[in-house]
């Protein structure tokens, strides 16, 4: 048997640019922020508070909902967005109210921004009857179908066509609606995101695929999970493509709304990469082994809600005191959220049949 | 009374409820240019138009998934594969998505969509062009299976699949297409889903069989009349939800039972048939229930072995004579 070289057998991913050999390393490099002023992107004093106001519960909901899941208030997955919500924040604003939102199971953050209220939210959560999805979906399935967020889904990528079928109900009414479909970084290696781009294109769909890049696949960096850029997939359909700050939430607004513009214009998807990053593991579970304190700390220097905060207090657009109170305002709805969750009933036995068909209900009985 | 092939029949099915319904719409590989790879769609885009006839790639995940968005979004999608076989690429779509979005958004939204194609063997096709997914799909709560047997209830069963909020698996043998069959000119014909039906009465033994499995019992039956058996069959036309109460009746009535099923043996239609008899059934037996299924292998090419591997008249013969102690 000839000798073998020692780089024959080999697996571990290179990945990206690096020559490295799949040692950690910093997974995105952050693309500037916006340079301009909220009033330049065409947002009021009042739409640029309620973009922090709105950061701010997201990043309380989710410290509290991890505090509630470490008093074992509730079970299952806690796949937390906290570091992720300029990105949510941003994209709600750019969209109007009736343009469609799908999203995987790091969803708390989309819900709160579109109709789910902390207390549905938490009761949720906590499996209650009275949660957005009365219990029946938990964490990784917020819902509000009404104010057309269609809901956080479990499987990797497997919400992507779902995306893509709102869009293309979307056109076929001729209604004028944009649809945003969210997903990780781990979801672009899915075969599921390689067709639906195709057939976007093919069919002109008014669609935006949006990758969270938020650095990690679960355990896996980018660099490791991915090989080359992962906007630069959209060439490969022809389809237009961007890559942007997530840090900042003006930088998400500026570019979410020109893209969405454009969509809603020519009807022509768009393939996005927002780099952004998660401060807590994949999920409650994850000890976090493959990435260095130093480089989530690197993060936190740039932390979007705090970015907000600055940002108001030093345009002048609001006072150190008033942010202050919206601080302890929505501290205490979730405070009071999680009473409620805490004191909501659990569905009725009776629920376990309910909402399994909207036509005529059929079980098999397991006698 | 028209008589009609089966292909024409579930076009027709279509055509209805795409005339009567904006929402619905066609999508899958072949089904508007080329009119279709069994030519059941055929003159449904020159009606339609490519709005609502659409051609999709080869990408069974993807336009399953878009189909069931779509579904969600206000739209009626039929969503063809060109066979069940193909599908199982897409069997996250349907199995993790369009039967469960529902429950777990809590009641939210609704997924009214119809995955149809031919389901099971042809001839000699090989392994992965031969399986039948009926009795698969029917383990999963929120899905309803059709497997209908004649033109007739391809049709009625069809539109009321249409018509379902929920998703529904409309399976069609590819030997059948070309059968033909007398199909109701009543207008809007309609069958319930989960109602089956008795086709041929007799006293001495039950066949219960769907699909193609149909016609092969039909001529066993045709055969053991000849030997003074007559053999009711019972087509329950749709595997989910299940008309047990008509095969239990019959049972009552012949005390003897063969399921012919075209799954191979483990947790199918006919193991589920046969459990649900003993249990609503026990004391009317005077034999054990018998399956006749494929065999817990998979689909050869060879010829002989083939048809081998395939259920045929002799094997159901053969099991009425053993449960009739004849032989």
């Amino acid at each position: 048997m000839a000798k073998k070289k020692e780089t024959d057998a080999i697996f571990t991913p290179i990945g990206i640019e690096s020559g490295n050999n799949g040692q950690i390393e910093k997974s995105v490099d952050l693309p500037d922020p916006t340079e301009k002023s909220h009033k330049d992107l065409g947002l009021s004093d009042d739409d640029a508070i309620k973009m922090f106001e709105q950061m701010f519960l997201q990043r309380r909901f989710e410290e509290r909902a991890m505090q509630q899941y470490q008093k074992g208030k509730f079970g299952g997955f806690l796949h937390l967005y906290i570091g992720q919500e300029a990105v949510s924040t941003g994209t709600v604003h750019a969209l109007n109210d009736d343009d469609d939102i799908i999203t995987a199971y790091r969803d708390h953050g989309w819900g709160l921004l579109r109709g789910v209220s902390a207390k549905s939210g938490m009761a949720e959560l906590f499996g209650k009857a009275t949660g957005c999805s009365k219990g029946k979906g938990g964490s990784m399935h917020f819902a509000n179908v009404e104010e057309h967020f269609w809901g956080g889904y479990g499987i990797v990528g497997g919400h992507i066509p779902i995306g893509g079928g709102i869009a293309f109900a979307n056109k076929y009414q001729e209604n004028d609606r944009v649809t945003a479909t969210f997903f990780g970084d781990g979801a672009v290696d899915q075969g599921a995101l390689h067709e639906t781009l195709n057939m976007s294109q093919l069919w002109n769909l008014p669609c935006i695929y949006i990758v969270e890049n938020n650095g990690y696949s679960m355990g896996t960096a980018a660099r490791r999970h991915t090989v080359n850029e992962i906007h630069e997939r959209a060439k490969g359909y022809g389809m237009k493509s961007a890559v942007f700050n997530g840090m900042d939430a003006l930088t998400v607004y500026e570019n979410m709304k020109n893209i969405a513009d454009e969509v809603r214009k020519d009807s022509k998807p768009w393939f996005v990469e927002i780099r952004t990053y998660r401060y807590r593991g994949h999920s409650m579970s994850d000890p976090q082994k493959y990435r260095t304190k130093e480089e989530l700390k690197k993060y936190q220097e740039i932390d979007p809600v705090e970015r907000m905060k600055t940002y108001l207090i030093d345009e002048k657009v609001a006072k150190k005191k008033e942010i202050e109170e919206i601080e302890q305002r929505i501290e205490d709805d979730i405070l009071e959220a999680i009473e409620f969750a805490d004191n909501s009933d659990f569905p009725k036995d009776e629920a376990l049949y309910e909402d399994m068909f909207a036509d005529t209900p059929h079980f098999h009985d397991r006698k | 009374m028209a008589e009609l092939q089966f292909r024409e029949a579930i076009r027709d099915a279509m055509d209805e409820e795409m005339a009567r319904d904006e929402r619905v719409f066609l999508m899958g590989e072949e089904v508007a240019e080329y009119n279709g790879a069994y030519k059941v769609s055929e003159g449904l885009l020159d009606k339609y138009g490519f709005k609502r006839v659409i051609d999709t790639p080869i990408s069974e995940l993807g336009f399953a998934g878009i189909g069931v968005g779509a579904a969600m979004n206000g739209l009626r999608p039929i969503v063809e594969f060109m066979t069940f076989n193909f599908a199982v690429l897409a069997a996250d779509q349907i199995i993790n998505h369009a039967s469960k979005a529902r429950y777990m958004l809590g009641g939210q939204l609704n997924t009214p969509i119809v995955f149809r194609g031919p389901n099971a063997s042809a001839g000699q096709l090989g392994a992965t062009h031969s399986v039948a997914y009926d009795s698969m799909y029917a383990q999963f709560p929120g899905l309803s299976v059709i497997y209908p047997s004649e033109p007739d209830d391809a049709k009625g069963l069809l539109k009321s699949a249409i018509r379902n909020d929920d998703a529904v698996l409309f399976m069609e043998s590819e030997q059948m297409y070309g059968l033909k069959g007398e199909v109701s000119d009543e207008e809007d014909y309609i069958i319930p889903i989960g109602k089956g039906k008795i086709k041929r009465e007799g006293d001495d033994v039950t066949i219960v069989a769907t699909g193609k499995m149909y016609h092969i019992a039909k001529q066993a039956a045709t055969q053991l009349a000849k030997d003074g058996v007559e053999a009711e069959i019972i087509d329950p036309r749709t595997i989910k939800p299940l008309d047990i109460e008509l095969i239990v009746e019959s049972v009552k009535k012949t005390n003897r039972c063969i399921v012919v099923d075209e799954s191979h043996p483990f947790g199918g239609l006919a193991s589920e048939v046969g459990f649900l008899i003993q249990r609503e059934a026990f004391d009317y037996l005077d034999a054990p229930v018998r399956r006749v299924t494929l065999p817990d292998v998979n689909a050869p090419f060879s010829k002989p072995l083939f048809d081998l591997w395939l259920p045929d008249a002799k094997e159901i013969i053969d099991a009425v004579n053993a449960v009739t102690y004849r032989k």
